[in-house]
Formats: structure tokens, sequence, C-alpha cells
């Protein structure tokens, strides 16, 4: 009976809280909210101070943000890749970030004052050294491994790191991009649809390598305690990825969502990001990174292509791969 | 009649939904003719080795009583249902590199053997599709009064006599439709035929749709893809039907089939090997699946149970949108000379969920929520897809329970409402309860349009499955993955022993 009470008045509580409290809607991409993605996290942080109720809206960011257009409800958007920005700008929907770049700790200059980066990491080839006696310690070594090794990708059509494999290519080898990937191409097991697919493959042991992120052994490392895995660094550059929030310019809560904002680029948010999400903090010097994450292999040479760049080359740097691995 | 305006009007909507934001756009460039060759060829290949194999499995399950034939002709439906990642890493992991096949092979000295190319394509999709073929076929055989074989028997006619008289026309009428139905289930194959493919040589028409809609957001493109799709479905449903022959097949006393003529030990011997290699072929990789999620089933986090519930909801919702669509189209249908009519069905199946749900999304956007109805929404379109198969599995009963005792109806004057009491639904509700039991199957199984725009708090099971996998918990997706697994065995299991309850069949 008083556990009925109790819980009556909880609820009867909530009601309350809710009809008065600010909602501030964020749309994010569909992992981030379960129990194992960073959403939980985030939304008990911010909502400790802010005095108002977070609620997630997952699904396919861009897709939906296109779909709904200047309909839309969200407030902010978290979890937009750079090879999407453009398009997310050119709708027209976001305001500036609010924020100072130069509080960024990221490995290349940003001056985007729309999309503000909270995370990031470098694409790279993930193997198991227990099977993999010699590693390739540069992309010419990857290219001349001998065709037995077996590397597992994603298709650039439909997966984000499987568009930024062809621009890594393309960074590292320009107008020799289609010889490298016809050396590369005997050696390619298959390409899949999502990183899901290539990682379940590389897991299984079916492929020697596959192409993932440079975080992705902090993942076995610290969640695992297995030491296996690891990301062969290449001198020649690894390509970088950056996961960014935006601003809806015509927000209804403009204060929540610049709150919002700052709260990706404080402390707290930042230092839980490499075990919430498996990546690197955008805005957070290195000694500061939780224990043992220093220690991961991370590369000295970072590629980028600005949204201007990639959106120029990304189609021929598609066709590329596809015309090599059609042979 | 309705019921098929429905069907139509649901799919054209969405592309009216799609058509409201398309602007004009280019036509189909070199790759997209390539994609579109791979796709003809790669559909065909997997509609005929899957329907030519379905064959002799089909017939052996039919002339044999043996102890677990019943758990076996279950357990063929799940690779039919089974997400196509865990399909494909269940398949590598008998056909792979490190594979069953390949182990064994290496022990006997044999060269390894790649599964990657258009080969590789095939066998996963027969993989996919033998079952339903098989089970199609099985109904066909069933359908064969006992009082023939009794006959044939009686003026002891051989085998192949028994085939040619018996078999052969009954072969006629389930094959053609059997092998468009999965043609079309291939048609729109993407993630497998581009894993097992090898590379971008395995490129489908879906594939570019998916691209074109998700990552370049052309609506037009995809659109216009997807109207090639629908065209290439279309065309194969029309061309099978039209082969399909009107000869009605008899009515009998409802006997228990006794195949006096499989006798022989021969017989016997074919029908063992054809059983034993058809069930270690389609077992052997749900058993890997099977293996891997045990050790991730203790892992699951809770939200996988409430995901897990949403699933059974969704799947019964679909099965009850399924019934009212397929019920009247079918008894449609069965009225008709040709079965043209059934390519309505199949329109629901080629069009892509992808479009399905982005058109509809569109058209739902202005007066209300998406979100709020992502789960109805997917349901329908779950339903939808299911349908022709639902369709192609009732038609023939209702059809031979029309042709043989319809006359009857009209001269005791029953009524169509008694007709359907007392004539269609207990003579074809084997075939209801196994129609049932797929679309519900499929429906657990299915990721469908709720990637698109989910409720975080009302995920389905294979959502939740991609979600572990994304964030590298592939031991506790493993586990969510045989979860599912045995939930959709689980519901077909419900509806199709429901159906077949206190029957003989």
């Amino acid at each position: 009976m008083r556990k009925t009470t109790v819980i009556a008045a909880t609820l009867l509580c909530a009601a309350q809280a809710s009809a008065d409290t600010p909602v501030l809607t964020v749309y994010a991409g569909d992992y981030f909210t379960s129990e194992w993605g960073p959403g939980p996290m985030i939304e008990e942080g911010f909502e400790a101070f802010c005095e108002c109720d977070l609620q997630w809206s997952t699904g396919d960011l861009l897709p939906r943000l296109l779909l709904e257009g200047e309909r839309t409800k969200a407030d902010v958007v978290i979890g937009l890749t750079s090879d999407v920005t453009a398009k997310a700008r050119a709708t027209g929907l976001f305001g500036a970030h609010g924020q100072d770049n130069a509080a960024l700790t990221l490995p290349v200059e940003w001056s985007d004052e729309t999309f503000l980066p909270f995370n990031y990491g470098h694409t790279a080839f993930i193997y198991n050294e227990t099977t993999m006696d010699a590693p390739p310690a540069s992309f010419e070594e990857m290219l001349a491994l001998p065709d037995d090794v077996k590397i597992v990708i994603q298709d650039p059509r439909t997966s984000i790191s499987g568009l930024a494999l062809v621009l890594w290519v393309q960074a590292v080898y320009g107008d020799k991009a289609d010889e490298a990937w016809a050396q590369l191409a005997p050696k390619i097991l298959t390409v899949t649809k999502d990183w899901s697919t290539s990682y379940g493959m590389f897991t299984d042991g079916e492929a020697d390598m596959v192409l993932s992120y440079t975080t992705s052994p902090a993942y076995h490392m610290f969640a695992e305690e297995d030491f296996t895995k690891k990301a062969a660094i290449f001198p020649e550059g690894h390509y970088f990825m950056v996961e960014t929030v935006g601003k809806i310019a015509k927000t209804e809560q403009p204060e929540l969502a610049d709150a919002f904002m700052a709260y990706v680029m404080s402390g707290d948010f930042q230092s839980m990001i490499p075990t919430a999400n498996w990546s690197l903090p955008a805005a957070l010097p290195k000694d500061q990174w939780p224990e043992g994450w220093s220690q991961l292999n991370l590369p000295e040479n970072v590629l980028f292509y600005s949204e201007a760049e990639s959106t120029e080359l990304q189609t021929q740097a598609i066709e590329t791969w596809r015309a090599a691995l059609s042979q | 009649m309705l019921a098929a305006i429905l069907v139509v009007a649901a799919v054209l909507l969405a592309f009216v939904g799609i058509g409201l934001r398309a602007e004009p756009g280019s036509g189909l460039g070199p790759a997209d003719w390539a994609a579109l060759r791979f796709t003809v060829v790669q559909a065909l290949l997997s509609a005929f080795f899957s329907v030519i194999l379905a064959v002799p499995l089909a017939r052996a399950l039919a002339r044999r009583d043996m102890p677990g034939k019943r758990l076996l002709v279950t357990l063929l439906g799940a690779p039919f249902i089974l997400p196509v990642i865990v399909a494909v890493l269940g398949l590598l992991a008998i056909f792979g590199r490190n594979g069953l096949v390949n182990q064994l092979f290496g022990v006997l000295g044999l060269p390894e053997v790649s599964i990657y190319g258009l080969h590789g394509v095939v066998l996963a999709h027969v993989f996919f599709n033998l079952p339903l073929a098989t089970r199609l076929l099985l109904q066909g055989w069933q359908s064969i009064p006992g009082e023939h074989f009794r006959l044939v028997a009686q003026l002891d006619l051989p085998p192949a006599m028994v085939f040619q008289t018996l078999e052969r026309p009954m072969l006629r009428q389930i094959l053609p439709g059997a092998a468009a139905l999965i043609f079309v289930i291939c048609l729109t194959s993407f993630a497998v035929a581009l894993t097992l493919g090898g590379g971008p040589r395995a490129t489908t028409i879906e594939l570019a749709i998916y691209q074109a809609f998700r990552f370049d957001f052309d609506l037009s493109r995809a659109a216009f893809l997807s109207i090639l799709q629908l065209i290439l479905a279309g065309a194969a449903a029309v061309l099978a039907l039209r082969i399909i022959p009107d000869i009605p097949m008899g009515a009998g006393m409802d006997r228990r089939v006794k195949r006096f003529d499989a006798r022989g030990g021969l017989q016997r011997a074919i029908d063992a090997l054809c059983i034993l290699l058809g069930g270690v072929f389609l077992l052997g990789p749900l058993l890997a699946v099977t293996l891997s999620g045990l050790a991730g089933l203790g892992q699951m986090p809770a939200t996988v149970w409430q995901a897990a519930f949403t699933s059974l909801w969704v799947a019964a919702l679909s099965v009850a949108v399924m019934l009212a669509l397929a019920l009247p189209l079918a008894g449609w249908i069965a009225i008709r000379d040709k079965g043209g009519a059934e390519a309505v069905g199949l329109i629901g199946l080629s069009a892509s969920p992808l479009m399905l749900g982005v058109g509809w999304f569109i058209l739902i956007n202005p007066i209300a929520d998406p979100v709020a109805l992502s789960l109805p929404v997917t349901a329908v379109v779950n339903a939808l897809m299911a349908l022709p198969f639902a369709l192609r599995i009732m038609v023939p009963g209702v059809r031979s329970a029309l042709t043989g005792y319809g006359r009857l109806c009209v001269t005791l004057g029953l009524s169509s409402f008694q007709t359907w009491r007392w004539l269609i639904l207990p003579r074809a509700r084997a075939q209801i309860g196994f129609a049932a039991g797929l679309t519900g199957a499929l429906s657990v199984g299915d990721l469908g349009v709720i990637a698109l725009f989910s409720d975080p708090d009302r995920t389905t099971l294979p959502l939740q499955m991609y979600r572990l996998m994304s964030a590298y918990r592939t031991e506790a997706a493993a586990g969510a993955a045989l979860l599912l697994l045995f939930m959709a065995l689980a519901v077909f299991w419900i509806c199709d022993r429901g159906g077949r309850w206190n029957a003989d069949v």
C-alpha cells in the first residue's frame, strides 16, 4: 500500500514537473540514446542543472531533417558527421553554435561557426596481433601485403566510414588513387553495407583486417581487457572523422539550446565521451583523458578534407574505388 | 476488391509522397546499367536454384513420415526471417574462409573455396528462399487428394508415371508462382548481395536506392529507381502467372495421404539423402547462430526484453493487417480464371520498404508526428511485404475449395459469409495459419522502416540488436539475435500449428 502511494506521488510529481519544465528536443543518431551509448549520461548530466527535460528523438539524422524542413521539432541536432554537414548547412535550419572554437583540442584546424565538434577519431585498419605476425607499418606496406591477407571494408556509397576510406586513399595517393586501389583490390575480401557487418566478420575471424577507427582497440582494452586488437598506424596519415552538434536557428528554446552547446564543451561532457562513445573528446587536453586513453596508439599525421573539398572529391573518389574493385 | 485497391493505394500513396518532394533528374548511368544487369541475373539464378532444389526436398518430405519431421519443417522457416547481418555471419561460419566447409577441405587437403562472388550471392539467396519454396511445394503435394495416390497404386504405376500424372501438373501450377515470388524477393536484396558478392560488382538497384535516399538524398532518383524495380517485379509476376495453367485440383474425401508408390528401397534412399543434404545446408548456419548466441544470452540488457515485447505486438498487428487484406484478396483472386490478379500482391513486396517508409513519412508529417506512429507504420509495411507470400500460400487452398465445392455451395444457396465460414476457412485454415505465421515471423525479424524514425523509448528487437552491434557489444548482439530467432520461430510455430490443429495435413 505504502509502495503504491509512493509510486502515485512520484508519478504526480513527474506529471506536474513535465507540465512546467521546458523541453529541449535533441535529435540524435540511432545508436546514441541506447543505454550503452552516451545519451543517458548526457541527459542526466544536463538535466542536473538545466531545470528542463531533455528529450531524445532518434533516427536517420539528415534524411529526417531534410524531410521535415522548417517543421522540424528539433532544438539541437547531435551526431552530424563532417561529410553530411554540407547538406545540413544547405537546409538553412542551423544557426551559429556560439561557442569558442579556440577551446577545441582537435588535431586539425576548425573554424566552422555552425557545427561544433564534440568527438573525433580517425579511420584505421584493425588487426589481431595474435593472428597477424607482420602488420603493415605504412600504407605502402599495406598495399604490398601478400594477397592472401584479407581485408574487409565498408561501402562508401552506404557507410560513412567507407566514404572516409575512399577520401583517405584520395588524400594519400591523389592522382594515383586508382593504382592504389588496384593493388589493394585482391586483398579486399568483401565490401559490406555497414560498419557492424564488417566488424562482426573481423571478430569472427573471417577477415584479417577491418576498416574501423583508431579508437576501436580502446573498447577491447577497457571494456573487455583484450589487448590483442591493434590499429595499424601509418606515417602517411589517417583520415580524420568528427561528429558535430548544431543548433536549430528557429528553436523555441534558444537559451536551453545555448546552455546545451556550452555543456557539450564542458569538462563533464568531454570527459565522459571516451568511454561512453568510444571516441576521442573534441575539447579536452590529452593529459585530462581518462586513465589509459593517452596511451592509445594514435597517428601523428592527420588528413582531412574540408566540407567543400570533400563534396567536390567525393563522387570521383567513389567512382575510382568502384571501377578498381569491379575489375 | 477493396483490399486490392487498399494495397495498391498504400504503395502508390508512398510514391505520391515522394513525388511531392522530388525534382526531375537524370536517367541511368553506366554504373546503374551494370547494377540493373547484376540485379536481374542474380535474382533469376537465385529463383531458379531455389525452386529446382526445392522439388526433391519437398517431394522427400511429402513422401516420408519420420520422427522430428514437423520440427524440421518448422525450422525450415527460420532462414527466411533472420536479420541480414545474422544470416550473413551464420553463413560465413559454415562457408566462409574459416568456416566449417573450408576447415574440412583443409583436413582433406583440398584447396580453399571462396564464397565471395555471384555463386555466394546465389548460395545465400537459396539459403533464404529454399525453405519458402519447399513449403509452397509441400503444400502442393498435400493438396493432391489421397484417393489419387490410392488409384495410381492400384494401377501399379511406376514412379515416373506417378510423377507424370499427379506431380507434374501440380508442379506446373506451383513452380512459376513460387519462382516469381523468389525472383521479386531477390530483386530487392542488397546487403546480402553486396557482402557475399565480394564488392561493388555485386551492386543491386536496391543499393542504389538506399544510396540515393540516405547518402545523396536525391528523392527523384530514388523514386525513379524504385519504379524501375517495380516494373521488373511486375513483369516477372505477370509472366510467371500467365504460365500457370488452369488445371483445377481434384477434390477428394480428405482421406489421409498414403504413398503406396514410394515404398521401394531406392526411393527411400533418395528421399533420405535429399532431406539430409537440405537439412544440413539449412540448419548448419542456424546452428552457428545459436551457438554464438548462447554465450551472449546472459549479457543482454533488460531493454532487449522490452524490445522483444514491442516486436511481439508489432508482429501481432501486422498479422491482423495482413489477414484483413489477404483474406478478401485471396477470395477475389481465387475466382479469377487467370492468376494475373495475384500480381497486385507482389507490388507490396517489390516496392522497397525504405521507399514505403519515406513516402509515408512525408505524407504523415504535416498531419501527425511520424515518430508516434512509427510502430503502426512498421506493422503495416511488414504486412504489405508479407502479403505476396500470404497470397501465394492461401490462393491455391481457397481456389481448390471453391472449384471443388463452389457449385455445391451455390446449389445450397449459401451466402458469401456462410461460404467463408463453412467452406473456405475450414478447408484453407492450414494455409491461413502458415501465412499468418510467416507474416508474424517476418515482422519480428524485420528492421524495416523503424530505422528511419524511431521512438527512443520503444524500439523493436532487430533495431536493438543493431544498436548493440554498433556499440561493439557483439556477444550481447549475438544473444539478441538468438532471442529473435527463437521468438520468430515461436510466432511461426504457434500460428502454423494453430492452423493445422486437429487436422491431418
